[in-house]
């Protein structure tokens, strides 16, 4: 049964809030600024409860079902994290307040930086990006920056595998370089040749994912990053899917001069609209001169009897602020929990794990969809959503009929390089039994594309709501409340 | 797959039909099946630009993917479908026909012997699949 938007419950002159009586002079507002017509519905507080409790209850998280959305990792995101962030000597402090007030916040985002140093095989780190495409700008403008800094403004030319992950050519372009786009080989890595022709004077460098966007290590990755450096470029890393690395692999000892990292992804936090994100960046030697500011560091170094004293510094060539404050504190302190509660050790096995399911869920389905570029993964993998004998059916198809099983579909047609592509990650959080009863789901769905196709076409048919139209929706947008907007203009 | 032999193809799906010094671009039928149910098409170039091989012309979206057109040939722009925008569906129904994209005028000639004819076109789609 479709819900009623707030539009719709809308009754003239109700009213949800009142204001106290004045008890001030009023003051008239300059005129042209005063409008006699507003077009916002007219609710109680408790039918916007209402309508709000019900959206929530339909909604797909984590919390309620599977999640395996590739590159997403959307692993469970531990409640303990939450309690975390509720103490309040973290959610109850200003970031106006004096440093001297606020010594242990600061010192969780020191030893957070760190710990990221550590885990990447960095210099240095900012936690200010508030999610990764913003740690992708601030890493590109840091690249800008260091050629800037060196003169050679010519090298405005970023190259972007096909396998990277689709925000990078975004990144790019606002950063005011020219993309050129790399392909891939036939084993999934960066084609050398193709890169070879571009390396000359005007490449400012490489953004590359890895593993990437089909869940692949690059093995190519050494002999990337050696022509990239011998050219004069640098190599942003795409850290969306550290889950496979922690521990394991750390991209600065590979020569990976930038690269962020997703706090919502790989170290828990909520991200898909549980909440905002947050995008470390770390930086190889080189470069730390031209972080963000500021950057927590130790002020007065501390001894046996006395803490130290934690402030904040501004690198002497920095690219100046990037977000406002601090960042995403509230996530600092979710992952810092995170990385605590794992410890060393157990960040590896996180990625283990992580890796162990994508490749567990690959061989269980691997005869039944097609794996074009099929050898063992990383954290996820890419299959083919189609078959030549069930002509009419389409990873699309596929993907909603998934949600009549219980299940958040995976990614849908990225990578770019793979025809009808579903892209799964599983992530170290589920279950065998999870694991298992997905796999039966989508080899079921296998079935029925050749036996009732009409059921893959037609689905979701147990949601609240069906099949949607896609594409009447991106042609004909209407980006409006549905109350009287007419009599307003 | 429609593959018109009188078309000269490019690697990257676009089509170029020649007549004398001139040549009119679009994507292929294999593109827009590609791409699945286009929503959105943006010409990026205007009448009198001169626009080098390999440089975008226009940009197109699906509910599955956004790609950009290439010119096929280097050449100066002599027409635009403005109507094409409005529309963007004539481009799934008629890719050859109505939903032509860029007429030009060439700049050098000598590109189009860098071009793919149609049975070079779909032996090309063939080892792609």
């Amino acid at each position: 049964m479709p819900e009623p938007d707030l539009c719709e419950l809308s009754v003239p002159n109700r009213i949800g809030f009142r204001f106290p009586e004045v008890d001030v002079p009023c003051a008239e507002l300059p005129k042209g600024l005063v409008r006699e017509h507003l077009p916002l519905p007219e609710l109680y507080e408790l039918d916007v409860i209402r309508r709000y409790t019900r959206l929530s209850q339909l909604n797909h998280a984590i919390d309620t079902g599977y999640y395996p959305l590739g590159s997403c990792t959307m692993k469970y995101n531990p409640k303990i994290n939450e309690e975390m962030a509720r103490l309040a000597g973290f959610a109850a402090v200003h970031p106006l307040q004096p440093v001297q007030s606020v010594q242990g916040c600061l010192a969780l985002m020191y030893e957070l930086q760190e710990w990221l140093k550590e885990i990447g095989g960095f210099a240095g780190v900012t936690l200010q990006p508030a999610a990764g495409a913003q740690g992708e700008l601030t890493g590109i403008l840091i690249i800008r920056a260091y050629h800037k800094d060196r003169g050679e403004l010519q090298r405005t030319k970023i190259l972007i595998p096909d396998s990277a992950h689709g925000t990078n050519p975004a990144t790019s372009a606002m950063s005011g370089m020219t993309v050129v786009e790399i392909k891939s080989d036939e084993r999934g890595n960066t084609d050398l040749d193709s890169l070879r022709k571009q390396c000359d004077e005007t490449l400012a460098g490489i953004m590359i994912t890895n593993p990437n966007t089909l869940g692949l290590f690059d093995e190519n990755i050494e002999e990337v990053i050696r022509l990239v450096h011998e050219a004069g470029g640098l190599v942003y890393g795409d850290g969306a899917n550290m889950n496979a690395l922690l521990g394991i692999v750390r991209p600065g000892d590979l020569g990976i001069d930038v690269l962020h990292f997703n706090l919502h992804k790989t170290f828990s936090t909520p991200h898909g609209g549980g909440g905002p994100g947050s995008g470390p960046v770390g930086v190889c030697d080189k470069l730390v001169d031209y972080l963000p500011s500021p950057i927590v560091t130790i002020t007065q170094e501390g001894d046996e009897e006395t803490p130290p004293v934690y402030g904040f510094y501004t690198p002497p060539k920095s690219i100046g602020r990037v977000k406002s404050f601090h960042g995403h504190f509230g996530m600092m302190v979710r992952a810092y929990t995170y990385m605590l509660m794992h410890g060393k050790e157990g960040l590896r096995k996180v990625s283990e794990h992580a890796v162990l399911n994508a490749n567990y869920l690959r061989a269980r389905l691997r005869n039944v969809y097609h794996i074009p570029y099929d050898r063992i993964c990383m954290h996820e993998f890419v299959a083919e959503g189609r078959w030549e004998d069930a002509p009419e059916v389409r990873a699309l198809d596929i993907s909603k009929r998934l949600m009549d099983f219980g299940f958040h579909p995976p990614t849908n047609y990225f990578p770019l390089i793979v025809h009808e592509a579903l892209m799964i990650e599983p992530t170290e959080t589920e279950s065998k039994q999870t694991l298992d009863a997905f796999a039966d789901a989508l080899i079921r769905i296998a079935e029925e594309a050749r036996t009732n196709p009409d059921l893959l076409k037609s689905a979701p048919h147990h949601t609240p709501v069906g099949r949607v139209d896609e594409v009447k929706a991106a042609r004909d947008l209407i980006l409006a409340c549905g109350v009287s907007v007419e009599e307003d203009t | 797959m429609n593959i018109p032999s009188d078309l000269k193809y490019t690697k990257n799906d676009e089509w170029l039909r020649v007549e004398g010094n001139q040549g009119t671009i679009g994507i292929t039928d294999y593109a827009q099946s590609q791409l699945s149910d286009i929503v959105f098409v943006e010409i990026t170039v205007s009448e009198g630009d001169v626009v080098k091989q390999g440089e975008t012309c226009a940009t197109v979206e699906s509910v599955k993917a956004a790609a950009d057109v290439y010119m096929p040939v280097s050449g100066k722009v002599i027409a635009i479908n403005h109507s094409l925008p409005e529309k963007p569906e004539v481009i799934n129904r008629d890719p050859y026909g109505e939903a032509w994209m860029v007429k030009i005028e060439f700049t050098n000639p000598s590109e189009l012997d860098q071009l793919l004819d149609a049975a070079a076109y779909e032996e090309h789609l063939a080892q792609k699949e």
